[in-house]
């Protein structure tokens, strides 16, 4: 019986299918596994060894488990270590950071939404060459402007305070989120915009109660990026912060090039993760919408 | 003086004019529809008429008064958008009532407002969601909520039905114009749909161009098209326009239509002054226009005038619809419609024989399209 065989035949070409499926199915996951054990490596031995009295570390093994557990190295890593010449902990930078990152993030995301909605809503001759210098300052190098930021600091008398550093990040995010929120604002339609207008509501209003309500997964974006940037960033620190306002990641650099003696390992592994903590919650807190914010402002963008 | 008066309106994006000096006015209570095909300016006009859009020279008045300088909100007017637009993160009650709140009515008269609206359009028991939770028809009337709850002067409306599917269409048509019997509001309709051009209307503009062709009653537009292009667009199926001759005959004036094979067709021209003027065309070619329901099989035509005139055509295609039958039919070089009783005997291929009511014929001007 012919039609039998036929279907025979689909049958055993049907299993080589999934056969041949669930193979390519378990290299896949095998890669996967590999490379997750690749980037995670380097927090494990950070927090592996932050946990570790230092005769441990200094014993071998830098993948091997604590066998006596100690939270010795985070308490002085706060509170307790020579940052420079003062024996401080990281705690007062760790506030300092918080001083700058906060104001700058919320300055610069709205900063950015306004200027969106302006390039999106209510355009004006040469919207597009503003727009194009905007996108412009996203490719200006951090050296480049330092010379001239440290002028201007100087000049409004804000050299060397938490105000300053947030006036540098707030100018220098302003082409990253600007960029995030017109691309978001391009495909809001403009007929709610109109209707607004006829219901009687003016330019704030029409932002404050129309836009700002819809634009959630596009703060999330830029807020998420501005934060990191800004908390991460070293240079600027660096050059533009006083000994009082210097952030956390000056601070965690002064922490480790400046141990007198022995270098304490665990206390710096356990500094950096202290450094790197407020991102990672961020991340872990919002990275879902980050990823889903990106992708919508792909697509309609 | 009319309440809605657009007087010689001209609007110009750089160097393009989309709208050419447009004169129109619209009594209380009346239902304007701009409708022409897309890209003709009905939209634009319509904007004006908001003040979404400036104009660049004319004047717009509203009741008597100008409002070229004024802004959208204090123009008393409201509008319904194609996509509804209405506020996504507002729920129904906050979006009809977001233009009251704006203009500082309190809450309790806010209130009272909403459910009065809500009772009207049946949307009581949606107040509470939000847009993206409705259908479409529910969107709909949300939409015309909003517009209905503040009084306004005017209506505008931009092509509110096209989103819907057609069987929900047909009903939200319905809807509108039970709405403006009741209320007795100024509406301006701007759609690109002649069918809801005609059932809507009490008065048409056609637009193509930035140019007004025709302005008038469905009936005058539908049976008095001032060109071919109105003739073409009023109408499904179109309107046929045949290439014929203005000859003497018959004791008066007749056109004549060529056929492939013997003699020319002969249809005496109905008196009256469309005679007169035709006799300014003699020997001449001219358009003539015949709706596909006056060309129709013998037994369709019950009431025989002076003015129906039986010709024998060769049949192309037979489209039965339901309620009656469409032949095309070869007339005069080109393809006519016919609109048949829907158990008309033709057949494909084969000559008919089909009656004209030239009591309704209109002739054009080959050159300016214009009506003779």
């Amino acid at each position: 019986m012919p039609s039998c065989e036929a279907a025979a035949v689909a049958h055993s070409a049907d299993s080589a299918a999934v056969g041949k499926d669930r193979l390519a199915r378990a290299v896949m996951y095998a890669a996967l596994i590999l490379f997750a054990v690749y980037f995670l490596l380097p927090l494990f031995v950070m927090l592996v060894n932050s946990l570790k009295p230092l005769d441990e570390i200094r014993g071998g093994n830098m993948l091997a488990f604590p066998e006596a557990f100690t939270i010795a190295p985070w308490l002085s890593a706060w509170g307790t270590a020579q940052i420079g010449v003062q024996p401080t902990g990281l705690k007062p930078y760790f506030w300092n950071s918080i001083q700058m990152v906060v104001p700058a993030v919320v300055i610069s995301t709205l900063l950015g939404a306004l200027s969106g909605y302006v390039l999106t809503k209510w355009r004006f001759p040469g919207h597009n060459l503003v727009f194009g210098m905007m996108l412009l300052a996203c490719f200006i190098p951090f050296q480049i402007v330092l010379i001239p930021m440290a002028r201007i600091l100087g000049l409004i008398g804000l050299a060397g305070t938490t105000s300053g550093l947030v006036l540098v990040h707030v100018v220098y995010g302003l082409g990253f989120t600007t960029l995030f929120f017109r691309n978001y604002y391009e495909a809001f339609p403009s007929e709610l915009i109109k209707a607004a207008q006829i219901d009687g509501a003016g330019f704030f209003r029409i932002f404050h109660r129309i836009l700002l309500p819809s634009s959630g997964p596009i703060i999330v974006v830029t807020v998420i990026w501005q934060f990191t940037n800004i908390w991460n960033d070293f240079l600027f620190g660096a050059s533009f912060a006083d000994f009082d306002s210097m952030p956390m990641t000056v601070a965690l650099n002064n922490l480790v090039s400046s141990s007198t003696g022995v270098k304490e390992y665990n206390v710096h592994f356990a500094g950096a993760v202290l450094a790197a903590l407020p991102t990672l919650i961020v991340y872990i807190a919002s990275g879902r919408y980050f990823v889903r914010g990106l992708m919508a402002g792909a697509v309609k963008g | 003086m009319a309440f809605l008066e657009i007087d010689r309106v001209v609007k110009r994006f750089g160097t393009a004019e989309v709208l050419q000096g447009i004169d129109l006015a619209v009594e209380q209570g009346g239902f304007l529809v701009l409708v022409g095909p897309s890209g003709c300016g009905k939209s634009t006009l319509l904007n004006t008429i908001a003040g979404l859009e400036a104009i660049t020279e004319g004047e717009i008045r509203i009741d008597g008064r100008r409002v070229n300088e004024l802004h959208p909100k204090d123009r008393d007017i409201a509008m319904v958008f194609q996509s509804y637009a209405l506020y996504p993160n507002m729920n129904v009650e906050q979006n009809i009532s977001f233009g009251m709140e704006m203009r500082g009515v309190p809450k309790p008269e806010r209130d009272k407002a909403v459910q009065e609206v809500a009772a009207l359009l049946q949307i009581g028991q949606l107040l509470k969601r939000k847009p993206g939770q409705l259908s479409g028809g529910q969107r709909q009337r949300v939409a015309m909520g909003r517009a209905l709850v503040r009084h306004p002067k005017i209506f505008l409306f931009d092509e509110p039905l096209s989103n819907l599917d057609a069987k929900l269409r047909v009903e939200m048509r319905t809807e509108i114009k039970k709405l403006h019997q009741r209320l007795g509001a100024t509406i301006v309709y701007v759609t690109h749909d002649q069918i809801e051009a005609m059932t809507l209307a009490s008065q048409i503009a056609v637009m193509r161009g930035g140019v007004l062709q025709q302005f008038g009653t469905p009936r005058e537009v539908y049976e008095d098209p001032a060109n071919t292009f109105v003739a073409g667009f009023m109408g499904s199926p179109s309107m046929n326009l045949i290439p014929a001759t203005v000859v003497e005959g018959g004791g008066g004036l007749a056109v004549s239509i060529e056929r492939a094979e013997g003699a020319p067709i002969l249809l005496p021209l109905a008196d009256g002054a469309a005679n007169g003027a035709a006799r300014n065309y003699l020997r001449r070619p001219v358009l003539l226009g015949l709706r596909p329901e006056s060309i129709t099989d013998a037994r369709a035509a019950e009431v025989r005038t002076a003015h129906h005139h039986r010709i024998e055509c060769l049949v192309e295609v037979t489209e039965p619809t339901g309620p009656d039958t469409l032949a095309v039919i070869m007339l005069g070089g080109i393809e006519a419609t016919a609109r048949l009783n829907a158990d008309a005997d033709v057949t494909p291929d084969a000559p008919g024989t089909f009656v004209v009511d030239m009591g309704k014929a209109v002739l054009f001007d080959p050159e300016t399209e214009a009506r003779i």
